[in-house]
């Protein structure tokens, strides 16, 4: 049995090891090292799972079976939309926007009447939610104790007064230690971090010990579970509920962006756009996790509480405690209180935030004495109306749960809630995606849609808990029966939230869009609609700052500022200002529009954007520019940034266009360093049979007492060196051609082997004046191949000249073999040569380039022949090669494909 | 006492001009056919000039050129470069690395005689 | 900021993806055991499974 000191004591301590968490990640932020990671902020976003998840889905599994998923599915899949998150975070640190009523006011042009209308509907729909989670603390500490909870304090006070006065104290310590709103709270989100892995542990805890500890596992809890016909349809999925199914999704889904706790911790208190990637995954598998084991301790409870009383929302603790595990009973309570208190915190900053700044602050504005004439200080003010909000929020939660006590209207109040704030999702969505959406209708579509939910959902829970009449539920509203608030205009065949859900939505979109339709924005309007939408795209103030045209001074400006900031904070934020405009002093600043803006913004950290405008209106002389202005404007911008658009897309064509230009003059000038080589070389070339040409001639022509046989050696000479000459010219304009591909072709059957012989024929006198062996085989039958037979032989002499140059004179010997290879013809011409090393046999197929350096048979070659043999050789797709070493001759192949048979 | 000049090319009938041109002036040749060689004749023969193609397997002239600039006792030694490429950067390359003159194949022998002797007269 | 931004993209199309396999009619098609636990429940906590891994795949890629 545990002792009630024992377990107030634990549950103060760990109240205060969170403040401590809190304290820390304060003074981190304070010091500038924000201990918000991206795992801290995934972390975070799971005080959606509040005692509504922890203590009951268990009860709604034991009812539905599977069905409690769709509350978690949903928010998995929209946090895949990871664009519209962004897009909401951006344009909130844009506009300095602290919470969701803030949100939607804004984008309608600042409307107080909208961010009212916001604020009414998200308390009335999160107060009883509110009431849930106080209901939820104390029932767990009566279940722990085995006592009322009434018995643990005096008299005169109950338990849940007391848990209620506690989270008030504890979420004015954690969410008003700064006065603007757009500060983050670092700590209470560290705080409700820690929370979240908390509550997950505990639930993990008592599932395994469910799973395992009193059942056999998985398999044996719903191997037992399908033997009980009762619990046999909890296993399975009802196909007749495929509209609820995908009702739930989408409420889910709008509930984890809308839900104020939830905008605050996605939005308001994000540190990093780029905390979003570890948040798409992190937080659907916390969701997983926390929800593997439900269905299992729901069918545990149910087979373990057979034939007793139970209530199945707290299986969780009365499942340990039967079974004596009194501290897993404990650390269960433990994680009930973290999932109940962080929704609680969390929600009663963001709730209190829109009281002060959507509903109180408009009214003490209006007064005289508060109003725009007064000089007076009103941050302190400001920070007791928010404490004093947080207290009513947390009493209005105490008094609904006081009133309702075990009422339908509380139990049901999760879904309720959600689709509440549902109806925030037109006018925030098409609000950020829809330029031509106006305040007249978000204003109609959100009325319309809160009053549909009130009268389909709310009341009748209301009457469910017999608080009022329920006629209009079961006759209709005047006994019509088109106006069953349940079956509305005879819909029928869903539940109540399916069935509420698609009429306000269908109220509510329609009403936006129709009246949006019909009505005209005014000029502060259309500005925020272009900001809202645009604001990835937008890039200077430029246009803000020709929005705003009037006149204002510094001094009152700053004077504002001090009233509602305090006067440290405010000449704090002025100096900054003033520093980032590169002014030495914020009274030399001039009063424009640029100043103004800065003003307003800090304004609405502080009372929210509505109330700012108002403010700075008062003693700003604004000149009211029309609607068509502000349009002009606007479009102008438009069109400049369309203008910049296009010079930026000209400037990287431009520029695609110089890289390419230089490609192409590099390869130019590759291409004319190649040309110059290859007309130096060749210039050399020819100067070189030149030079003995013209050196012997001139000696000839000068002196005739020249000797005979010396004149007729140089005779000689020069004739060679004719022929030399010739022969280059020849080949360097063969070799031209062929390059250029301006070469004729006789293309016609040629048997290769034939060709080889008449070569070796044609040759056989040069071999036998050097006493060189000459062999030549031909396979038999060989095809014939399609080339230019004046070609081959060109490439036959060739390598045959050239082989009976290299070998020595009467030992050299030359093989030459043809056959065939596959589908080809292979040619081979093997010299008992010198041979060549692996570099002479690739630079001998490069021009000029030649093998040996035997003086005497230099003057043969020109360097030319075998790359012209190798480019004939490839025009025919063929190949040709040498497979040498030195000392052990060289074998020449070339092969030619034989033409396709097909 | 007649001037040493050393003959260096691989290309035997410029060789042949040459050292008949040279002879026919009175001047005692030697011949090289590569860059190696070049360097070994120098040591052995001892020439006053040289006349040295640039193109050349083994040993280039510009390489020969650089070697012997490189020995402060062939301080005295006239080189002639003689090339068939007739680029400037080559020209100048020859000359910065010491040659006395840089003369384009095919050359005019009374100009490459005259040029000869205006070098040992120097 | 670029405004087609590839991550979102895909993550957005792996959204469309989950819904087509989370709602009916594909829910209705498990049925029965699967080893001895429903075949419904493996179904949507694997499905669910998938879809988280893919995310934290597109995610976390370093652009």
């Amino acid at each position: 049995m545990l002792s009630a000191g024992f377990v107030l004591l634990l549950s103060a301590a760990y109240l205060g090891l969170l403040f401590a968490v809190a304290r820390y990640g304060d003074a981190r932020a304070d010091a500038g090292k924000s201990i918000i990671s991206a795992n801290v902020y995934a972390l975070s976003l799971a005080v959606y799972c509040t005692s509504w998840t922890f203590y009951g889905s268990v009860g709604r599994a034991t009812s539905g079976g599977l069905s409690f998923l769709t509350i978690y599915l949903g928010p998995t899949l929209m946090l895949l939309f990871v664009g519209v998150i962004v897009k909401m975070i951006r344009i909130s640190k844009d506009q300095r926007i602290t919470s969701i009523a803030d949100f939607i006011a804004s984008r309608y042009g600042k409307s107080q009447l909208l961010a009212g209308l916001v604020t009414v509907i998200a308390v009335v729909g999160i107060i009883p939610y509110i009431a849930l989670q106080l209901k939820a603390v104390s029932a767990s500490l009566e279940i722990v104790l085995k006592t009322s909870s009434d018995d643990l304090v005096p008299g005169f006070l109950d338990a849940t007064f007391v848990v209620a006065a506690l989270l008030a104290l504890f979420t004015i310590l954690f969410g008003t230690r700064h006065l603007d709103a757009t500060e983050r709270h670092e700590g209470m989100v560290a705080a409700v971090a820690v929370e979240s892995v908390v509550k997950l542990v505990a639930f993990l805890a008592v599932g395994l010990f469910v799973t395992y500890g009193m059942f056999g596992g998985f398999a044996d809890l719903f191997a037992r579970a399908a033997a009980h016909p009762d619990l046999a349809n909890l296993l399975r999925l009802d196909a007749s509920r495929a509209g609820t199914w995908a009702a739930l999704i989408l409420l889910s889904g709008l509930a984890i962006v809308f839900l104020p706790r939830q905008f605050q911790v996605i939005v308001v208190e994000n540190v990093d756009e780029s905390h979003l990637r570890r948040a798409v995954w992190l937080f659907p598998l916390y969701l997983l996790l926390i929800n593997i084991f439900v269905l299992p301790i729901a069918l545990g409870g149910l087979l373990h509480f057979q034939g007793q009383p139970f209530n199945p929302d707290t299986f969780v603790l009365t499942l340990p405690l039967s079974r004596g595990a009194e501290a897993l009973a404990l650390l269960v309570f433990i994680g009930g209180l973290s999932a109940a208190t962080g929704m609680v915190i969390v929600e009663t900053i963001a709730l209190s935030t829109m009281v002060c700044n959507d509903l109180v602050m408009p009214f003490l504005l209006r007064s005289r004495r508060l109003g725009a004439g007064s000089g007076e200080d009103l941050s302190g003010l400001l920070i007791g109306i928010r404490r004093a909000a947080i207290v009513a929020i947390l009493l209005l939660g105490y008094i609904y749960y006081r009133a309702a006590g075990e009422a339908y209207a509380l139990v049901g109040i999760g879904l309720i809630s959600f689709a509440a704030v549902a109806q925030f999702a037109p006018a925030m969505i098409g609000g950020m995606y829809w330029k031509l959406g106006t305040r007249a209708g978000a204003l109609a579509g959100l009325v319309g849609g809160f009053a549909v939910w009130l009268y389909t959902l709310l009341l009748p829970s209301f009457a469910k808990s017999g608080w009022i009449d329920n006629g209009f539920v079961a006759a209709g509203l005047f006994g019509i029966p088109a106006l069953k608030a349940q079956a509305l205009f005879g819909l029928t065949g869903l539940d109540e939230i399916s069935h509420s859900l698609w009429w306000s939505l269908f109220v509510n979109l329609g009403l936006y869009i129709g009246v949006s339709l019909l009505s005209r924005p005014d000029a502060v309007e259309a500005g925020q609609a272009e900001r809202f939408v645009d604001v990835f795209r937008r890039s200077s103030a430029d246009a803000d700052a020709r929005l705003w045209r009037g006149t204002a001074s510094p001094g009152e400006l700053a004077a504002l500022l001090e009233r509602f900031l305090g006067r440290a904070r405010a000449r704090q934020q002025l100096d900054a200002f003033a520093a980032a405009r590169s002014v030495d002093d914020w009274r030399a600043l001039p009063a424009d529009a640029e100043f103004v803006r800065f003003a307003e913004a800090q304004l609405s950290g502080a009372i929210g954007s509505a109330s700012a405008r108002v403010m700075v209106a008062s003693v700003a002389q604004e000149e009211n520019l029309g609607l068509e202005e502000v349009l002009d404007i606007l479009d102008e911008a438009t069109q400049v940034r369309a203008y910049s658009r296009e010079l930026e897309a000209k400037s990287l064509e431009l520029e695609a266009a110089t890289a390419e230009l230089r490609a192409a003059n590099e390869r130019l000038r590759e291409v004319d360093r190649m040309k110059d080589d290859f007309i130096s070389t060749v210039t050399h070339e020819l100067r070189t049979p030149l030079t003995s040409i013209r050196a012997l001639s001139e000696m000839l022509h000068e002196d005739p007492e020249i000797a005979s046989d010396d004149r007729t050696r140089f005779l000689g000479i020069i004739v060679v060196e004719a022929e030399r000459l010739t022969r280059l010219i020849n080949q360097i304009l063969d070799m031209a051609k062929l390059e250029s591909g301006r070469a004729e072709w006789t293309t016609s059957a040629v048997d290769v082997g034939e060709v080889a012989r008449e070569a070796s024929e044609s040759l056989g006198q040069l071999f036998r004046d050097k006493g060189v062996a000459l062999e030549c085989v031909v396979a038999e039958g060989l095809p014939t191949v399609l080339a230019d037979r004046d070609r081959l032989t060109q490439v036959m002499i060739n390598l045959l000249s050239n082989a009976v140059k290299f070998v020595d004179r009467d030992k050299g010997s030359v093989q030459v073999r043809v056959g065939g290879d596959g589908d080809r013809v292979r040619v081979e011409v093997e010299d008992n040569g010198p041979g060549l090393t692996p570099e002479e046999a690739v630079v001998i197929f490069e021009k000029f380039r030649q093998g040996g350096n035997t003086m005497t048979d230099k003057p043969q070659g020109t360097g030319l022949g075998l790359p012209i043999s190798r480019q004939i050789v490839e025009y025919f797709g063929g190949n040709l090669w040498v497979e040498s070493r030195p000392g052990a001759g060289a074998r020449f192949i070339f092969t030619v494909p034989l033409p396709d048979r097909t | 006492m007649a001037h040493k000049i050393l003959i260096v090319d691989d290309e035997p009938n410029i060789v042949i001009s040459l050292e008949f041109l040279m002879k026919k002036e009175g001047f005692e040749v030697a011949v090289a056919g590569d860059g190696e060689d070049a360097l070994a004749k120098v040591a052995a023969f001892a020439p006053d000039l040289v006349l040295l193609d640039v193109m050349m397997p083994k040993k280039s002239g510009f390489e020969v050129c650089e070697a012997l600039r490189a020995d402060p006792a062939r301080a005295g030694l006239r080189i002639v470069m003689l090339t068939a490429k007739g680029r400037d950067t080559e020209v100048a390359k020859g000359l910065a690395l010491g040659a006395n003159a840089y003369v384009t194949k095919p050359f005019s022998t009374k100009e490459l005689v005259a040029k000869v002797k205006e070098l040992l007269a120097a | 900021m670029k405004r087609s931004n590839p991550m979102r993209q895909r993550l957005a199309a792996l959204c469309l993806f989950g819904v087509l396999l989370l709602t009916y009619p594909l829910l209705g098609l498990p049925g029965g055991d699967w080893n001895g636990l429903p075949a419904v429940y493996l179904y949507l906590f694997g499905v669910w499974a998938g879809l988280i891994l893919l995310a934290a795949m597109v995610a976390e890629r370093r652009a």
